[in-house]
């Protein structure tokens, strides 16, 4: 076997596991040794996941590549089925199929950015910022239009000048979390989803 | 879905109608074929395209878009008229021998106590039950009663003929009637339909009264309760089931509590309100447990700051003056200047919302918005002139828009209920792309902010801010885990069992279910439906056992199912009034073993209930049994009606032409400015109907590579026949307007819309799919909502996307 104690090493490491490689043990020539293509799923890292598109709730198994350290951060690299889920039994339809494309998609945002008034562009802010900033319209606006008592004297505590539009896919953690701060501001123009 | 995705392989008839789940949900579709395959099922689809759902039925039934109650009521007619029905189920779990008080009456279209210039039903006195001197509910259980519902439902149906029906709809009698044979065969006991809807049922100004119309057909054949049976909404979205479950609606609180109005100002009547009591003898009426889900609610919320003297923060609530702040009438007020700030969170109103035009109006006129999302949406830059697509003036757009990064499903840990109330966990694979940040993170820090800016400078109602319980160990970024274990619930003092006194949960631990709540501040629990997620023995939702030991497909070891991880919904209803399955063969689910109830699925009755005390199945309703007449529930009746849509292809409602107050729901919510925005069939002769494709989620997966290959350019489909009166040819491009603006697209000329003869004229129907926009990496295109009416159902406010006129012509 033609090939360098490196590069022995480096393959016998990585593809013992996998079936195909066990072909190595039959010599090819040396050109043949180097050009082959280490499987990317052998180093990967499992994670289970759900489909956040309709509400099949299909399995999802997320394969990133990184050491899982700590200080690492993991690249998602494929995505598919679980053939351990009882639904979808490892299948995905068209929109599932390409996951992969939305977690790189070229417009997921990055920084927290502001458009202000009139203006026609982006400004990318930091995260305190945006939250000052955010939390002190909340409150100046909460504050002037907040309605303690109708006008039969009754206690109502409802602030209806600010609104806010929950999600459809953002998890039930995130949910109950964002209920409870709402409700507590005394907004009612609430609502998620599946009002439409 | 009062079933779930796998059950459907239990079914013996499958029907599809007002959803197209071979596209829509594909992997959860699959079990219609393997219901097919390994059981023997049939399909049917009734829609108005020949959809790929219906192109693998055993039978495909066209239908006009809207039409869908006079269709369902034909066959409530057919039922009943040829005797079949389900009779024991009938007769002893729904309210057929019930007497309804004198004086409700239908006469042309309406109901009695109708008031045209509210456009309600002001009076709704006498639309309930005749009480006894005990305030039980007066019976006959011979049915022969005029006023019982079984005579009501009979005559209010009768005028549903075949011919009446087949008008409206412009179903082929034939194809009509083959579909209604097929169904009834189903009211033979063990067997079961499933049905299968999405928005195409709700999203009508009718929607509700439709899902109601196959709810009753549901029932007279003894299918609820059923394996392979049940009322089987397939949400849209993957979590909108989670976030209805959580409350995040105008008027709800988690677990279907009601935020009170305000006129409720003392909380004992807010609570005796909720605590419906038996209305027949021997009923478990479950709503009676109302205060022990509320106050272990406001003590999750408000921890130690909610006690018995302050009626557990009952008045930190907000009251409500109004039904509800649902989003039209939200972005009425926004679009009439009322509104000053607004908060959008994975979500794209001016897509998804109707009438785009008046959308980005009312945005315009906000002094800040605020976008949570993972992806760069329209609604974030509503200001942006895309040309022709988004034309407006950005200058003269005075609105702060700040837009938050948030992480994709890929990067966090949590749980999402899908349509079979499967709570599922998942688990975070990589970091997020730059700075984004989790939902939680960004609700955890803006709150952390306003409240110690109201602790340090006061401000409107601190206390209600302030006196929150947050007890995570990250003030700015509560854990998944934290949250996940507050909204199960915990024992906050030793819980007992009140018959022995034995310790069911010590203070501090987890609690087992929502039979562990008081209503003497003693648990906390933030979702009483959740309750059993997160226990002592831990996360629930993670499990992944998928054996499913008696072949049921019921899987009880996966995930976790509200409530419960009760699979099937009113499953008692499986079995017979002796507590035997209707089919012990192949619809085993629950049955009484002589001690107790048991099963393959977790029973959702009263265990220890024999069936000689005669308790019935439907334990959430004070009735015990399950209602063909809706009481006061329904905005526009107790009994479905068909109204048309708003804007109506044949002008008036054939059931009642000379009522044009019956034309449209008379109690639907018009606001003032959008009646006139509605248009005629003399300028928009075309029926039009929005959907989704298989390639495409929404307005999310035209920013996906792959999706946007695969359907990369906007489209709509005209039918042969239309455009070749329009001299339309495949390919090219068309003009599709209403009265509220217009689109261009390509046209797809297929054979899978026909036109259908209604009400004596040909009406054309013309499918508009719904996916592009003026960002993501697919084609530019129009909005689709640029086209739809702003009216919404009479109950739920749900948009009426899937009915309303178009014109088309060359562009």
């Amino acid at each position: 076997m033609d090939m360098n104690r490196r590069q022995f090493f480096k393959v016998c490491g990585v593809g013992l596991g996998a079936s195909s490689m066990a072909a190595l043990g039959m010599a090819p020539p040396a050109a043949y040794a180097e050009s082959i293509r280490h499987f990317k799923l052998t180093n990967t890292r499992e994670t289970r996941n759900t489909c956040p598109y309709c509400s099949v709730g299909c399995g999802l198994i997320l394969y990133s590549q990184g050491s899982g350290g700590k200080n690492v951060a993991q690249d998602i690299i494929h995505i598919e089925g679980d053939a351990d889920h009882p639904v979808n039994r490892g299948t995905l339809c068209p929109k599932g199929a390409g996951l992969l494309d939305f977690v790189h998609s070229p417009n997921r945002l990055k920084y927290p950015e502001v458009r202000e008034a009139g203006s026609n562009e982006w400004k990318r802010i930091s995260w305190d910022d945006a939250l000052d900033r955010i939390a002190k319209l909340v409150k100046d606006d909460r504050d002037a239009n907040f309605i303690e008592k109708n006008d039969q004297g009754q206690i109502v505590n409802r602030w209806l000048s600010t609104g806010f539009l929950a999600a459809s896919a953002s998890s039930n953690e995130a949910g109950y979390i964002t209920h409870k701060v709402v409700r507590s501001l005394g907004i009612l123009a609430f609502d998620n989803q599946a009002r439409v | 879905m009062t079933n779930h995705w796998s059950d459907i392989k239990n079914a013996d008839l499958v029907l599809i109608m007002g959803g197209n789940a071979a596209e829509a949900h594909p992997c959860g579709f699959k079990w219609v074929t393997e219901a097919k395959a390994h059981n023997k099922a049939r399909l049917v689809v009734v829609d108005p395209r020949f959809t790929r759902s219906a192109s693998v039925a055993d039978f495909y039934a066209p239908i006009r878009t809207g039409t869908d109650i006079a269709f369902l009521g034909g066959l409530i007619n057919y039922l009943l008229e040829n005797d079949k029905i389900q009779h024991e189920y009938v007769r002893n779990y729904t309210d057929v021998s019930f007497i309804v008080k004198e004086g409700f009456g239908f006469e042309d279209g309406l109901f009695n106590g109708y008031d045209a210039d509210k456009r309600a039903y002001t009076d709704k006195g006498t639309w309930g039950y005749e009480l006894d001197e005990q305030g039980y509910a007066k019976v006959d259980p011979t049915l022969q009663h005029p006023r019982c519902v079984f005579q009501l439902l009979k005559k209010h149906y009768s005028r549903y003929t075949p011919d009446v029906v087949s008008n409206i709809c412009g179903t082929p009698q034939a194809a009509m009637l083959r579909v209604w044979e097929t169904i009834a065969e189903t009211a033979a006991p063990g067997k079961a339909m499933t049905i299968m809807y999405a928005l195409g049922w709700t999203q009508h100004s009718v929607g509700s009264q439709m899902i109601r119309t196959g709810a009753m057909v549901q029932l007279l054949l003894g299918n609820i309760g059923m394996p392979g049976g049940g009322m089987n909404a397939l949400r849209g979205h993957s979590n909108i089931q989670g976030l209805t479950d959580l409350g995040l609606l105008s008027n709800l609180l988690p677990g279907y509590l009601t935020v009170p109005m305000e006129g409720e100002q003392d909380y004992a009547a807010y609570i005796a309100k909720r605590t419906a009591k038996p209305i027949r003898p021997g009923q478990l009426s479950y709503w009676q447990n109302y205060e022990k889900f509320h106050v272990s609610l406001m003590k999750a919320w408000y921890g130690k700051n909610a006690t018995a003297e302050n009626d557990w923060g009952f008045h930190w609530l907000p009251k409500l003056d109004i039904p509800g702040y649902d989003v039209l009438k939200y972005f009425d007020m926004m679009y009439q200047g009322q509104v000053n700030g607004y908060f959008c969170q994975g979500f794209n109103p001016i897509a998804s919302f109707p009438n785009k035009a008046k959308v980005a109006a009312a945005l315009a006129k906000l002094k800040f918005l605020v976008v949570m999302d993972p992806l760069a949406t329209e609604t974030s830059e509503f200001w942006r002139n895309a040309g022709e697509y988004n034309d407006v003036d950005t200058a003269s757009i005075q609105t702060t828009v700040f837009r938050l990064p948030t992480t994709c499903f890929a990067e966090e840990d949590g749980s999402l209920v899908n349509s079979g109330r499967w709570l599922q966990w998942h688990w975070k694979a990589a970091e997020p792309p730059g700075e984004a940040r989790t939902d939680v993170a960004i609700m955890g820090g803006l709150f952390h902010r306003l409240r110690r800016m109201y602790r340090e400078q006061g401000g409107a109602n601190a206390d209600a801010l302030l006196n929150i319980d947050w007890p995570y160990l990250r003030q700015d970024e509560p854990s998944p885990e934290e949250i996940a274990r507050e909204f199960n619930g915990k024992a906050l003092a030793d819980v007992t069992d009140p018959a022995t006194g034995a310790v069911l949960a010590k203070a501090g631990e987890q609690l087992a279910g929502f039979a562990q709540l008081r209503a003497d501040g003693s648990t906390a629990s933030g979702c009483w439906i959740f309750s059993g997620s997160w226990t002592q023995a831990g996360n629930q939702m993670a499990r992944r056992d998928n054996a499913d030991p008696y072949g049921m497909g019921q899987t009880l070891g996966w995930a976790w199912s509200w409530p419960a991880n009760r699979r099937i919904l009113y499953n008692r209803a499986s079995a017979d009034v002796s507590g035997r399955p209707w089919d012990p063969e192949k619809k085993r689910l629950v049955w009484w073993n002589g001690k107790a109830w048991t099963g393959t699925d977790v029973p959702d009755f009263k265990v220890d209930s024999a069936p000689d005390e005669g308790m019935n199945p439907f334990i959430m309703n004070p009735e015990g049994v399950a209602r063909l007449f809706a009481v006061d529930k329904m905005n526009e009746g107790p009994f479905p009606e068909h109204y048309e849509p708003f804007e109506t292809p044949i002008g008036r409602n054939p059931m009642h032409p000379d009522n044009p107050k019956a034309t449209s729901n008379p109690a639907a919510r018009v606001f003032k400015n959008d009646m006139e925005l509605f248009g005629t069939a003399e300028d928009f002769p075309y029926a039009a109907t929005t959907y989704r494709l298989t390639e495409h989620f929404h307005f999310w997966t035209k920013h996906c590579r792959l999706n946007a290959i695969t359907q990369p350019e906007q489209f709509v489909e005209i039918g042969e026949a239309l455009a070749k009166e329009l001299g339309i040819t495949a390919g090219e491009r068309v003009k599709v307007s209403s009265n509220r603006g217009y689109i261009k697209a390509v046209a797809v000329v297929t054979k899978r819309i026909k036109p259908l003869t209604v009400d004596g004229k040909t009406v054309h129907q013309v499918g508009i799919p719904l996916h592009w926009g003026f960002s993501g990496v697919a084609r530019n295109g129009y909005l689709t909502n640029t086209l739809t009416p702003f009216v919404g159902d009479a109950n739920t406010q749900t948009p009426e996307f899937k009915s309303f006129l178009v014109n088309v012509e060359k562009a």
